[in-house]
């Protein structure tokens, strides 16, 4: 194990240093960028699995919180297969641990979706049926990476995220299409959610030369199919598919809710206490 | 406790009831055989069993809180993996139990109404805080130890359904058993302040866990009918001393002391000895007055109270598919 890091935020980018015109980036630039995309997507799986592990032993019904700890465990299955190759990436000899528990919410790069508290059953079910629909259109184009580490995860994951957007889907039908309560609450769930869909498909903070590379999977290419997916589901469920307005992203660039810090100070606190030792 | 028969004398429903033995039955205990859901049975065999069985189930689900507790604090993603995985167990044996307790023709929504309203027990072990991480491993080693020491024999017990529900049961307890000790191995070979914490969480679950077995046999007036049912194979002083007699050793590999200074082996009798135990407290936690049960059945009644408006459309849903299936046909 090693000694926490440094925890001060991580720059970011000069608008320089995005635009694809510039000068050829070195290889530690271009080092940085795919440890920055593995990072985001692992933070994303790893703040999901967060805050599904609170659902363990407050679910509806037994069935449930077999089926959420499930969930959960997929979730950090997969962040720590993306952290771990991002500490590999980054060269530094820093550990899944070592980055799931000494950076501060400057430096995580997770999306706002998956951060805030859920502690309805309605809106952990839109949550979930949002994420996993984007997660599998995600790593069923990531499968094709031309990195071989992203493609054999995604591989993996892709597998796993249909059980979760099948499970997900048959809630929100539930829910939706139940009793005039459940619909009512559905409703709210997603609405509720939705201002939070759009920063998914944001790929700004992905440098086009991964992109370029058929590394990355530009996230804005996924959109129609993720949303076609969603909406089946909606429709089924006789709900509506919300008409607000996004919220204004920042997740990807380490700005997050005010609900961030308190996440990360319950998920890090005793590493945090006891820096170099093992568990 | 896990598989015990946890309940006070007064819902005894075995009282002066095992005459009513339907032909066969005495013949088939004798014999060892299994009893099945469909045979004849002794109404008070079948009570007693719903009761130990219900309860059973309902200390698994209990149970899932003071480890869920840690789930969002483990200090390193693979022991945030495991605690996940474990406790998921747990709501697994109490879904399996609940099938079991249901082929003796009783319904598991009514079982967790007598949970909610304190008709029915759980272990009282799960009435205890976990404070510090190390609680993880001493709950594995101590309390899944003792639960294993209980439930082993239950895989003999003369219902079939319920044997068999805890042949599965005690493998998965086995396994957490041994990463509740590797918990507690790695604390205690880690840093001062680790090796302090695991000593700590042995000292705070050691008594509780040998009063998991349930009060003195001189004080345990259930046990004989359910030995000479088959339901119960040892007494609860006999299971005891067999988790004694199994976990110093152990401990002595974990490089940690149990709180207990007369723990000296005894020759002549081939077993630990240890102090006798002060059973006040284990009623007062049986009665409610433990430093956890109100919190844990806030937190189980809930759950799920809050989730009957879910359940209420999942069952509203299941009626509207029915009743398409019907119009298309």
């Amino acid at each position: 194990m090693s000694t926490p890091r440094d925890s001060s935020p991580t720059p970011l980018r000069s608008s320089g240093e995005q635009s694809g015109g510039g000068p050829v980036p070195s290889a530690d630039v271009l080092t940085g960028r795919l440890f920055d995309y593995v990072v985001a997507l692992a933070d994303d799986a790893l703040v999901n699995a967060q805050r599904l592990g609170w659902w363990i032993s407050r679910a509806p019904q037994l069935e449930e919180d077999v089926a959420l700890a499930n969930i959960g465990l997929d979730q950090l299955g997969q962040a720590r297969s993306l952290l771990a190759y991002a500490g590999e990436v980054e060269g530094a000899g820093r550990s899944e641990d070592d980055l799931a528990y000494f950076r501060d919410e400057r430096s995580f790069r997770n999306t706002l979706l998956v951060e805030r508290s859920q502690e309805d059953f309605g809106v952990a079910m839109a949550r979930l049926l949002i994420v996993s629909a984007w997660q599998s259109h995600l790593y069923a184009a990531l499968r094709g990476s031309t990195d071989a580490t992203l493609a054999a995860v995604s591989a993996k994951a892709v597998k796993e995220v249909a059980y979760h957007l099948d499970h997900a889907g048959r809630w929100v039908v539930r829910l939706g299409d139940g009793t005039d309560e459940s619909h009512a609450r559905m409703q709210a769930a997603l609405d509720a959610e939705w201002p939070f869909l759009e920063e998914l498909f944001d790929g700004s903070f992905i440098d086009p030369t991964l992109i370029g590379d058929g590394v990355a999977v530009d996230p804005a290419t996924l959109r129609d199919a993720v949303l076609s997916t969603i909406g089946a589901v909606v429709d089924e469920a006789t709900l509506t598919v919300p008409d607000v307005r996004p919220a204004l992203g920042g997740g990807r660039s380490g700005r997050h809710t005010e609900q961030m810090g308190f996440l990360l100070a319950e998920m890090q606190h005793l590493t945090r206490s006891h820096p170099g030792a093992t568990w | 406790m896990y598989g015990n028969d946890f309940g006070t004398p007064s819902d005894d429903p075995g009282r002066g009831a095992a005459t009513d033995a339907p032909e066969g039955f005495d013949e088939l205990l004798a014999t060892e055989g299994r009893v099945e859901p469909r045979d004849a049975m002794p109404e008070a065999y079948r009570k007693t069993l719903i009761r130990q069985i219900a309860q059973h189930a309902h200390s698994e689900i209990i149970g899932m809180q003071p480890e869920g507790n840690w789930i969002s604090r483990a200090p390193s993603l693979r022991r945030k993996a495991i605690l996940m995985a474990k406790v998921q167990d747990e709501a697994g044996h109490g879904l399996y139990l609940y099938a079991a307790a249901e082929t003796l023709g009783v319904d598991r929504a009514d079982l967790l109404d007598q949970l909610h309203d304190g008709r029915q027990k759980y272990s009282s072990i799960f009435n205890y805080p976990t404070l510090t991480w190390a609680d993880m491993g001493a709950i594995g080693w101590l309390v899944d130890g003792a639960a294993i020491v209980n439930q082993v024999p239950l895989c003999r017990c003369s219902y079939g359904p319920y044997a068999r529900a805890m042949v599965r049961v005690c493998k998965e307890e086995s396994f957490h058993q041994r990463q509740g000790f590797e918990i507690l191995h790695t604390l205690s070979n880690g840093t001062e302040a680790q090796k302090a914490m695991a000593q700590d969480a042995v000292d705070r679950y050691w008594l509780p866990s040998l009063m998991m077995f349930g009060p003195p046999d001189d004080d345990s007036p259930n046990s004989a009918q359910s030995m000479a049912w088959g339901i119960k194979r040892f007494s609860n002083d006999d299971l005891r001393q067999r988790f004694v007699d199994m976990t110093v050793p152990q401990a002595e590999v974990l490089g940690l002391s149990l709180p207990d200074d007369a723990i000296a082996w005894n020759d002549e009798t081939g077993h630990y000895d240890f102090s006798p135990i002060d059973f006040t407290e284990l009623f007062e936690v049986i009665k409610g007055n433990g430093p956890c049960n109100q919190q844990r059945m806030a937190h189980r009644t809930g759950a799920h109270n809050d989730g009957a408006w879910a359940r209420e459309a999942a069952s509203a849903y299941a009626a509207k598919q029915a009743a398409r299936l019907v119009a298309v046909a």
